[in-house]
């Protein structure tokens, strides 16, 4: 085990020096000029000198392999830059954002798993009956749903037509409590909708592998009822590959999350990868890009350390 | 092979995720092949239809500049549609190459292919699509290939896997012992008995391809105008939802309906091609 963990641990380091290298050749292969993106943009018309002036100053007169150094040096201190658009340091401005994006994530994910759960349990247990039709129909339909449609269809129907959320923005929950649970309530609904459909859909097809299994055969032998079969033995069992993909639901939520907050203009981690790459930001993209992959390399890391941890019959050699 | 093709046919027939994805397909493609030929022009603004819901002329209404709905649609599955196929068919080109190349070399080659697949199936594909659309701009070229590249980890994985397991097996041993050439031996012998497996990969990935696809260019990272686009249409009707839903809502369906189909269909072909899954 333990050996395996320093491998495993040793192989997420190259992967995140890997990582951070791809990103970085590949921020600086990125079209444009950051230089004239700082002067105005594309209709501006600055001088020569006032260009190179903005170059000296953001160190990109320098070579390529002096700015990678610097920019390692920069990741050691946990300093990605500035933005050139607002200046502000692109570090402080992530950690503003990122909360705002767990807001409606880690409800979205507790929502998927509540929901998903029980469902794929009934489905199972009625296979091939209209109720299992229903959810496994249900299941497709909602991670065929792209997200913007979801979240658009409950703006129609919960703020446009029945009014009882705000259609969008964002307050502090430390300013105003009461509207900051209003305004989560639509987002966390649409980004947790394709996920749910995914765990009922994993839910469902790891109980009937169970289901089939011998030791559910010997517990209804020996006279168990079948609700204690199915709770006590069964469901402990299935449960496994479900949770420990809760890791991988991470993808779906980012992806998810992007949108959604585009349409309920929610300030998150999503809108800011966004403006920036509108914008061009450069800095902006390169360190929102690198967290987000790191945190799922991360998130990959210990989503296989758990695997092992929780089920014991997975040997580590 | 053309027997096993019938039979597999025959047994896809019985399950009712196949009717029903493909009579869904089938309408969606006559839509896209010949509803360009019969609406009027998808650009044409009048100013005077603004919101105008479905008359003879305009099946659907029109939109937030009385363009009509039903032509952008059908427009724009051609884009929609035309990308996410063509970035499968890069995806799983390129990956089963690698992946086979990997499965049958084994070595360094397979080292570095399999860990840089490793690499790039750590980015959620959301971020990688954003990423490379900023890198290489958005056309709807660029795009095909993004999404593409996105999806040659997956391909590859299953082809190396496959690849792996047919290498193992005596008659491309004996393949190998009458000395035949290693071109041969992968065309002939691994890649038809892998082609189930990336079938079913296609078209799951499919699905995803026309989300991100539609995703994107909800964002505007699509193709830009005067192309249509399914999630183009639906980020312009956006902003007027409380004068005129349908606006977002045909899209919407559209989309919805589009990858549903694609996803059963891709549910009934794992379920008739993959041995574990048969019962």
């Amino acid at each position: 085990m333990i050996a395996y963990v320093i491998r495993r641990l040793g192989q997420t380091l190259v992967t995140t020096f890997i990582v951070v290298t791809m990103i970085f050749f590949l921020v600086h292969m990125l079209p444009g000029d950051p230089a004239m993106t700082i002067l105005g943009g594309m209709t501006a018309q600055p001088t020569e000198e006032q260009l190179q002036a903005v170059r000296e100053r953001l160190g990109l007169n320098l070579p390529i392999y002096v700015q990678y150094f610097e920019y390692i040096k920069g990741l050691i201190r946990f300093d990605l830059g500035s933005s050139l658009i607002t200046n502000r340091s692109v570090i402080g401005d992530i950690m503003l954002r990122v909360p705002r994006t767990l807001q409606i994530a880690v409800p979205a994910l507790i929502l998927a798993t509540i929901v998903g759960i029980p469902l794929g349990i009934i489905a199972a247990r009625n296979r091939g009956r209209v109720s299992d039709l229903l959810i496994s129909i249900t299941s497709v339909a909602t991670f065929s749903l792209p997200s913007f449609v979801s979240g658009l269809l409950l703006v129609i129907i919960f703020s446009i037509n029945l009014r009882w959320f705000p259609s969008s923005g964002w307050v502090s929950p430390y300013d105003n409590f009461p509207g900051f649970l209003s305004r989560i309530v639509l987002p966390t609904i649409a980004l947790a909708v394709a996920p749910a459909g995914l765990v009922m859909r994993m839910m469902r097809s790891s109980m009937l592998e169970q289901l089939g299994q011998d030791y559910v055969t010997t517990a209804r032998a020996k006279g168990l009822i079948e609700h204690r079969v199915i709770y006590r033995h069964v469901l402990r069992n299935s449960m496994l590959p479900v949770v420990t993909s809760l890791g991988l639901q991470a993808g779906f939520l980012f992806t998810g999350s992007v949108i959604v907050e585009n349409v309920f203009n929610w300030p998150g981690i999503g809108n800011m990868l966004l403006d920036s790459v509108l914008n061009r930001d450069y800095p902006v993209i390169q360190g929102v890009v690198l967290l987000v992959a790191l945190c799922f390399v991360l998130i990959n890391l210990i989503t296989d350390l758990t695997y092992g941890l929780i089920d014991p019959r997975i040997r580590y050699d | 092979m053309i027997e096993r093709a019938r039979a597999t046919l025959r047994l896809l027939m019985k399950s009712p995720q196949f009717v029903v994805s493909i009579c869904i397909l089938a309408i969606i493609l006559l839509l896209t092949v010949f509803g360009p030929m019969i609406g009027p022009e998808p650009w044409k603004v009048d100013p005077l239809k603004r919101f105008a819901g479905p008359s003879a002329a305009h099946w659907l209404g029109n939109d937030e500049l009385g363009r009509d709905i039903f032509a952008n649609i059908s427009h724009g599955a051609r884009i929609s549609l035309g990308v996410s196929f063509l970035s499968m068919i890069f995806a799983s080109v390129v990956g089963a190459v690698i992946g086979m190349i990997a499965g049958y070399y084994r070595g360094l080659w397979e080292v570095l292919a399999m860990r840089g697949t490793d690499i790039m199936l750590c980015f959620p594909p959301m971020l990688m699509a954003i990423f490379l659309v900023a890198l290489t701009g958005p056309s709807a070229v660029n795009l095909i290939f993004v999404i593409g590249i996105l999806y040659v980890p997956r391909f590859a994985r299953i082809a190396h896997s496959s690849a792996l397991a047919v290498s193992q097996i005596q008659y491309v041993e004996g393949a190998r012992a009458i000395g035949a050439r290693t071109w041969y031996i992968i065309l002939r012998h691994i890649l038809p008995n892998i082609l189930a497996p990336l079938f079913v990969q296609f078209s799951l990935g499919l699905g995803s391809a026309i989300l991100i696809e539609s995703g994107l260019s909800f964002l505007g990272l699509g193709p830009p105008p005067p192309a249509s686009s399914w999630g183009r249409m639906i980020s312009g009707a956006q902003r007027y939802l409380s004068a005129n839903p349908y606006g977002v809502l045909w899209p919407s369906l559209f989309i919805s309906l589009t990858v549903i189909a694609v996803n059963l269909l891709g549910d009934a072909l794992r379920d008739t091609l993959d041995p574990r899954v048969r019962k």
